[in-house]
């Protein structure tokens, strides 16, 4: 198991209560392997089945395997402006 | 030049950084922070972001812009508490002439809406907050944890 770290903002921070939470997969580990685990955290159940996820800034396609070393974020709808 | 500012916008600091003696066109886009949403009256709200994406994904909307619209273009954001009526994003595009700095403006404005990670949570005058979702069908989500 690899360990994969996520940074959580705005209303997603406050469903999972933290703004950063640690979540161990397969290091094979894709995009919606990863959003499944955080969608069973408690508080997690909230969460869209597809919510964007971000990978070193870019965005990542839900079968896009993940780089446990990169920068994961996950985004609730961009709402600047 | 960040794109993220905590402290009050100011346009003339950032029209004056892009103008140039070859432009006859300065075209703006302020957008404010009004008093109600979806029928609700708004008090207050704040503005909270993924800072380094969102001045790097800020960087390229302006790059992209300056590309395609042959204009300089500047933008800055707000974080943190904005009061009613002020500023929460600004928006120039300088050009030779006035269609590329209005097209360059509405470009970038609709860009930063879209593609910026920036989020908005507003107070109400009936105590309660909200996460606004531009996705949800209310625009908005109601803030705090669920029981």
């Amino acid at each position: 198991m690899t360990r994969f770290s996520v940074l959580l903002f705005a209303r997603y921070a406050e469903l999972l209560g933290s703004e950063r939470v640690e979540i161990d997969l397969p290091a094979s580990a894709t995009a919606a392997e990863l959003i499944d685990a955080l969608r069973r955290m408690p508080g997690g159940a909230l969460l869209p089945s597809h919510p964007f996820l971000a990978m070193n800034h870019s965005q990542v396609r839900s079968g896009q395997q993940l780089d446990p070393d990169a920068e994961l974020a996950l985004l609730p709808p961009m709402a600047g402006g | 030049m960040a794109f993220l500012q905590r402290d009050p916008l100011e346009l003339e600091p950032l029209v004056h950084d892009i103008s140039a003696p070859t432009n006859g066109a300065v075209a703006t886009f302020a957008g404010i922070v009004r008093d109600h949403h979806a029928g609700r009256g708004v008090v207050g709200l704040s503005y909270s972001a993924y800072e380094p994406m969102a001045e790097a994904i800020c960087r390229q909307i302006v790059i992209e812009a300056e590309q395609q619209f042959d204009a300089r273009v500047g933008l800055v954001h707000r974080l943190g508490e904005v009061a009613i009526g002020e500023a929460a994003v600004l928006v120039a595009a300088v050009a030779a002439h006035r269609g590329p700095a209005f097209d360059a403006v509405r470009w970038v404005i609709d860009a930063v809406k879209s593609r910026v990670p920036i989020w908005k949570r507003e107070r109400y005058a009936d105590g309660s907050e909200a996460w606004v979702d531009p996705t949800a069908v209310a625009g908005v989500v109601p803030a705090g944890i669920p029981g």
